[in-house]
């Protein structure tokens, strides 16, 4: 399959209010998110990381479109393809990396690991290597913020894979009937690990929130402007006490299923990776419309790129060089 | 049945009344939604219905349809929502309608809630109350009468509670409610309508503590749920047999107040235990082997299980009958283990 080329016509109406700077910082972030995942996939490949990780390269315009539609006490769940949400969210680099490595500076002391990653302190419920497994947690936090009168809405991040287990339909339907301030995230980056969606996902995905009475809408992934706009858009609604959203965004995944997946060609092509990376890169997109508009100048995106660069390369730096846990903390936090 | 006397005679409790256990899980509720208003409950045909055992009833006339929220059939669902509800500063009960029906949202309470707190470096907490029933001989077959508290009670992080009379059923309860952790709450369905006394108001029993339910020198049978009354009966028939059997309760078989168990092995030297969930690899299994460990050299004799029998809960009364654990039975293996026959006796 081709990535669509198709670009917005005009900047989406809520998006309109956004300065240059702040869409340089989105710029940065997404930066951020892909040199974070390049040093991931280092680590591994020189093996100085415990297990595997599943990278977000390429999806990041997703994270980072949706997060900046939420405050920081807003509520997110997040996938085993995490780290881009936990970034976007207000993760700090270095603490993740703590994590990865299993250190006892990491986010979860070490316990949680790349798929597991939570920060409650902005707002992250938590990674979960379960697919579709925190579509729950999400919706029963959006119950709770109904609940405690807050205006807080939680954002559940889903691949497309889990189009395929029931507890999403489950808790769509209990949204929808209590009208609860939750946005369902779909990142459809076309492939559930090795297989193609379209071989295991039947009819539209878009009828299925629908059938619920659900608000569905296509996003294109790949240009954090519509991930924006479609986001700010879902957030109102349920500010507003209106109910769940769903958005569709189609994105891609540069690399494999996690970092060991590296012979790719039994499920798909070298030209389709290029598609995408070469019309579809979400920085690109960004970069090409901001520098076309006159909105900032190419310095400004070697400059971002190299802030992101340097603040990873120090994150992984302390990280390497960090504590890991004492081994008595196995039994810690079993119970509350 | 013994009663729990040294907590009843505590001050500041209400006056005492003979009240069925279904009355008292619900007067737990009341107290503890009336206390925190982050406590609420959720499931199927809670709200008006008030549950087909009508364990529930009238508790959305005080409490309204906000807190007493009838959910659609999707346990995984509404498990889920109350996982995330409970990580984000709400209290929720639970309603299983059917032990049952757990197997429908293994994945939310064992990969899910039990696992929060740890994976998050104990950032996260779940406290989420399970209420759910175990319990054979309603005639309603394979699917509405197993006892799977065996299941949960494997699962770090997971805590297990399973009253055997009205007045720990409160004060069990009401722990569970305002325990940090996710509790899983099995009610025998079989002992809704059995009445014992239960203090009006304010009082708690912490998890972790086992109950003798009745005194005895030479054979403890440790029993749980509605077991202790059939370790009760068994009681009965073998003192006319001039053995005195003591019956502890552990009341939590997470946590499980070992000490308790182990003293009472100690003490009579012989120790059967009963529980209603299948016999292999079950609550007794463990329950066995806990004891066996601490106090082998103490033992006259093996200790001895009586679980429900290995097959499927079947229809037919005459089958059904036959898979649970009955008085005789553990009168009979007590017996044995005190070196006597029936015929002795006789």
């Amino acid at each position: 399959m081709r990535p669509s080329t198709v670009s917005l016509a005009e900047l989406p109406e809520e998006v309109r209010d956004i300065p240059a700077e702040d869409w340089l910082r989105m710029y940065r972030l997404m930066a951020t998110i892909r040199a974070f995942e390049e040093q991931v996939n280092e680590l591994y490949v020189t093996r100085r990381m415990p297990g595997l990780a599943h990278l977000y390269i390429g999806e990041e315009a997703v994270a980072v479109g949706v997060c900046a539609a939420l405050r920081r006490e807003d509520y997110i769940t997040s996938t085993h393809r995490g780290h881009g949400h936990c970034l976007a969210k207000g993760a700090r680099v270095d603490r993740m990396f703590c994590e990865l490595l299993g250190k006892a500076e990491g986010y979860c002391r070490g316990k949680g690991g790349s798929m597991h990653i939570a920060d409650p302190d902005s707002g992250n419920l938590g990674a979960n290597a379960i697919v579709g497994g925190s579509a729950g947690i999400a919706t029963g936090a959006a119950l709770s913020a109904k609940m405690r009168g807050t205006d807080q809405v939680a954002v559940c991040f889903f691949g497309e894979g889990a189009l395929g287990q029931g507890l999403l339909y489950e808790v769509m339907n209990m949204a929808s009937l209590w009208k609860l301030p939750v946005l369902y995230v779909c990142e459809n980056n076309l492939y559930n690990e090795y297989t193609h969606y379209r071989e295991t996902t039947a009819g539209e995905v878009l009828a299925r929130p629908r059938a619920f009475g659900i608000p569905a809408e296509d996003v294109d992934g790949q240009d954090v402007r519509a991930v924006l706009a479609a986001a700010r858009r879902a957030v109102a609604r349920a500010r507003r006490g209106e109910g769940p959203s769903f958005l569709l965004c189609h994105t891609y995944r540069y690399l494999g299923h996690h970092v060991g997946d590296v012979d790719r060609s039994y499920y798909r092509s070298k030209d389709e990776e290029e598609a995408w990376k070469t019309h579809r890169d979400p920085l690109k997109v960004l970069r090409e419309w901001m520098v076309g508009a006159g909105l900032a100048r190419l310095e400004d995106f070697q400059a971002a790129e190299e802030t992101a660069r340097e603040e990873v390369a120090q994150g992984v730096a302390y990280a390497l060089a960090a504590p890991y846990p004492d081994p008595r903390e196995v039994t810690l936090h079993v119970y509350a | 049945m013994s009663t729990p006397s040294a907590a009843l005679r505590e001050p500041g409790h209400g006056e005492v009344r003979e009240i069925t256990l279904a009355q008292a899980i619900r007067e737990a509720l009341v107290e503890e939604m009336r206390r925190d208003p982050r406590v609420f409950v959720l499931g199927e045909d809670v709200a008006e219905a008030g549950t087909p055992f009508k364990v529930l009833a009238g508790l959305v006339q005080e409490f309204g349809p906000q807190r007493v929220v009838d959910t659609p059939i999707s346990e995984a669902g509404f498990v889920g929502i109350a996982v995330g509800a409970a990580m984000t500063g709400m209290r929720p009960v639970v309603d299983i309608m059917f032990g049952d029906f757990l197997t429908l949202a293994m994945d939310q309470i064992v990969n899910q809630a039990a696992k929060v707190h740890y994976m998050s470096g104990g950032k996260l907490k779940v406290p989420l109350v399970v209420r759910t029933t175990l319990g054979a001989t309603r005639r309603s077959a394979a699917q509405h009468s197993q006892s799977l508290h065996a299941w949960f009670s494997h699962v770090p992080g997971l805590k297990v509670a399973l009253p055997s009379t009205p007045y720990d059923a409160k004060g069990l309860l009401k722990t569970a409610i305002r325990d940090d952790n996710p509790v899983l709450f099995f009610e025998d369905k079989m002992m809704y309508q059995v009445k014992g006394p239960v203090p009006e108001g304010e009082y708690t029993i912490p998890f972790g503590v086992a109950e003798v339910k009745r005194v005895g020198r030479d054979v403890t049978v440790v029993a749980t749920s509605s077991m202790v009354y059939v370790a009760l009966e068994a009681a009965q028939i073998l003192a006319q047999e001039g053995i005195d059997a003591e019956v502890v309760d552990p009341r939590t078989t997470f946590p499980l107040d070992v000490e308790t168990l182990v003293a009472s092995a100690r003490k009579t030297g012989r120790v059967v235990v009963v529980d209603e969930g299948h016999r292999r690899y079950g609550v007794t299994a463990e329950l066995a082997a806990v004891i066996a460990e601490e106090a082998f050299y103490d033992l006259e004799a093996p200790v001895r299980r009586v679980g429900a029998l290995d097959v499927p809960v079947p229809f037919s009364p005459v089958l059904e009958d036959e898979t649970v654990p009955t008085a005789e039975q553990v009168a009979a293996v007590a017996r044995e283990l005190c070196g006597r026959s029936e015929r002795d006796w006789r």
